[in-house]
């Protein structure tokens, strides 16, 4: 197999960047989602409004940030305020779309990011929630972004850390959560998916170039729905990795 | 009202707001009294072992360090703490004085998951870690500062964060939804760095201001260490800019690049090997034990620490930091 000119986290980068739509507003959580969040204000989406958790609104996003609060997240910015502002903001409607990670992802969007195993006697104790419940639970649509691999991709995440559409259609409306919010795509490095809208459950869209629907299979530890149509992802565009690779990262954190 | 669900956490900071205006009428003083101090001070008259804490705002922005490093020093144990950090709550869960947990994230965000929560939880060295969504943690915090029990909330709802808290799920009485209640989080004690405050304790911040506004309304007693103590003809000049008025405050220290090795916006940046060593060393237990005593147990005090950071190394962070534009 010959050597790709990228690497599958730009790719995924690339992709993920491509769903920001200009001119609204983004909870943008720590990670590969500052990456994309970057790269789609340098590309296609020049107008996004990013909010950190802990109160920057609208930054410019000329150097990556490397924590959720640090001062890259306000840098130009419309706002510095504190969490209780933006995390209000969300829960009254006013925040677009979230884009967060997790540990494990199962088929209707719901994401892990406690623990491995049972909660009180865990084989692995991760970070805990963060802002990703309040992201999943407020904001109208949310993205993931993850790497694929069956140990990622559940048929039941260990411990739901932040609300996908919990055992299906009408599950969320049902627990309480806003009316009309929910998961619209996950970003893999192998491909991009979106939820079908009868089940709620993870459906594939688009592969990556490069991959193959057996090897998506293989990859995702439940039933992933395959449409009769599915399209390919463009690869990155040379520009496309040139600011990855000399604008937003240049330090190799991510890519 | 009827109650839906219960989450199976512990409330482990039980509160009673009656006790807390009470606490707020008598022992907190109106006065303007001078309450610079040393961190040795302040943390050896209001921290106590067993007791409810808090920092703000986290492990490598705005963070109250060289408070944290002294709570160490001490040798305080068995804290119950409230829990979004990054090296802060690194430190001490490697120094073994924490107890009790409420969670929301407790990791090393760019560097990926911490091996000291993962040893220290995975041990059963920490007894209890009770979830909390970080929106969640701050309302609890405003819903003290507001001087009510509980605030209503949309997030927790439907997931194992919910279960494995202390909130509940009630029919709102109003419009028949369900709605999740937080319990009000009255902490013992806060730590919270700033960038200015005058020597009875009002305080300017720059930059975001995290959960310091709630926090700070919502503990008994408040260190605040400040990098710059500034005087009070200057705080009244600016009253639009004082975000912790004097009487909430407790004790004020002076800490210099109090937030290193993170950063303090407009002041100084990250110190990105600073906080790579601690990355590094924490992946063992042997590791994070030898940063502990280089860092915290070697030096006496936070002068002590700086020192050996070095004036090179703080002035590299000053030239990294934001700038306002012109």
């Amino acid at each position: 197999m010959s050597q790709l000119p990228y690497s599958k986290t730009e790719l995924m980068i690339c992709v993920a960047a491509r769903l920001f739509e200009d001119g609204t507003t983004c909870f943008i959580g720590t990670g590969i989602p500052m990456l994309a969040a970057m790269l789609a204000s340098k590309t296609t989406a020049p107008n996004i409004v990013p909010v950190f958790e802990f109160g920057g609104t609208g930054a410019m996003l000329e150097e990556l940030p490397l924590a959720v609060g640090e001062a890259r997240t306000f840098h130009k910015g419309v706002s510095a305020l504190g969490i209780c502002d933006t995390m209000e903001t969300a829960q009254r409607g006013f925040i677009d779309y979230g884009f967060l990670g997790g540990a494990q992802i199962d088929p209707y969007g719901n994401l892990n990011s406690v623990v491995i195993g049972e909660h009180d006697s865990p084989k692995a104790r991760l970070p805990g929630s963060g802002g990703g419940n309040d992201v999943g639970s407020h904001c109208w649509r949310t993205i993931a972004i993850m790497q694929h691999d069956a140990r990622r991709f559940v048929p039941k995440v260990d411990f739901v850390t932040t609300p996908g559409y919990l055992t299906g259609p009408g599950a969320r409306e049902a627990a309480g959560l806003p009316r009309g919010t929910g998961p619209m795509a996950v970003v893999s490095t192998l491909a991009l998916m979106d939820y079908d809208p009868e089940t709620c459950r993870m459906r594939l869209k688009a592969l990556h170039p490069g991959t193959s629907i057996d090897e998506v299979k293989a990859n995702t530890g439940f039933e992933l729905i395959i449409p009769e149509q599915v399209t390919v992802n463009d690869p990155p565009s040379e520009e496309e990795l040139r600011l990855l690779r000399e604008e937003i990262d240049r330090q190799r954190f991510y890519i | 009202m009827q109650i839906l669900e219960s989450g199976q956490g512990e409330l482990i900071q039980p509160f009673d707001l009656d006790e807390f205006r009470e606490w707020n009428r008598t022992r907190k003083s109106r006065k303007l009294t001078d309450k610079v101090m040393t961190e040795q001070e302040a943390i050896a008259q209001f921290v106590y072992d067993g007791c409810y804490i808090g920092t703000e705002l986290y492990g490598t922005v705005r963070c109250p360090m060289s408070l944290a490093r002294e709570v160490i020093r001490q040798g305080r144990k068995d804290l119950r703490v409230c829990g979004q950090g990054v090296l802060e709550l690194d430190l001490w869960l490697a120094a073994g004085i924490v107890k009790k947990l409420d969670i929301t994230y407790i990791g090393l965000e760019v560097y990926g998951t911490s091996a000291c929560l993962r040893r220290a939880v995975e041990s059963g060295q920490v007894e209890a870690c009770v979830e909390w969504s970080n929106a969640s943690i701050s309302w609890r915090m405003k819903a003290a500062a507001m001087g009510v029990p509980f605030l209503p909330t949309r997030s927790m709802l439907g997931t194992d964060m919910l279960k494995y808290s202390a909130a509940k799920v009630v029919e709102d009485p109003f419009t028949g939804t369900k709605v999740a209640l937080l319990p009000a989080l009255i902490l013992d004690v806060a730590l919270i760095h700033v960038h200015r405050a005058d020597r009875y304790g009002n305080c300017q911040i720059e930059g975001i201001s995290g959960f310091a506004l709630e926090m700070a309304r919502a503990c008994k007693r408040l260190i605040i260490s400040a990098e710059e103590i500034i005087s009070t003809d200057e705080i009244r000049k600016y009253p639009d800019r004082t975000v912790i008025p004097y009487y909430l405050v407790d004790a004020v220290v002076h800490a210099p690049y109090g937030s290193h090795p993170g950063e303090m916006a407009y002041l100084y940046g990250r110190d990105e090997d600073g906080i790579k060593e601690w990355v590094e060393m924490s992946k063992s237990a042997e590791g994070a034990q030898a940063y502990l005593q280089k860092y915290v147990y070697g030096p006496k005090d936070h002068a002590g620490y700086l020192e050996i950071i070095g004036s090179e190394r703080l002035a590299r962070c000053v030239d990294l930091r934001e700038r306002r534009q012109a």
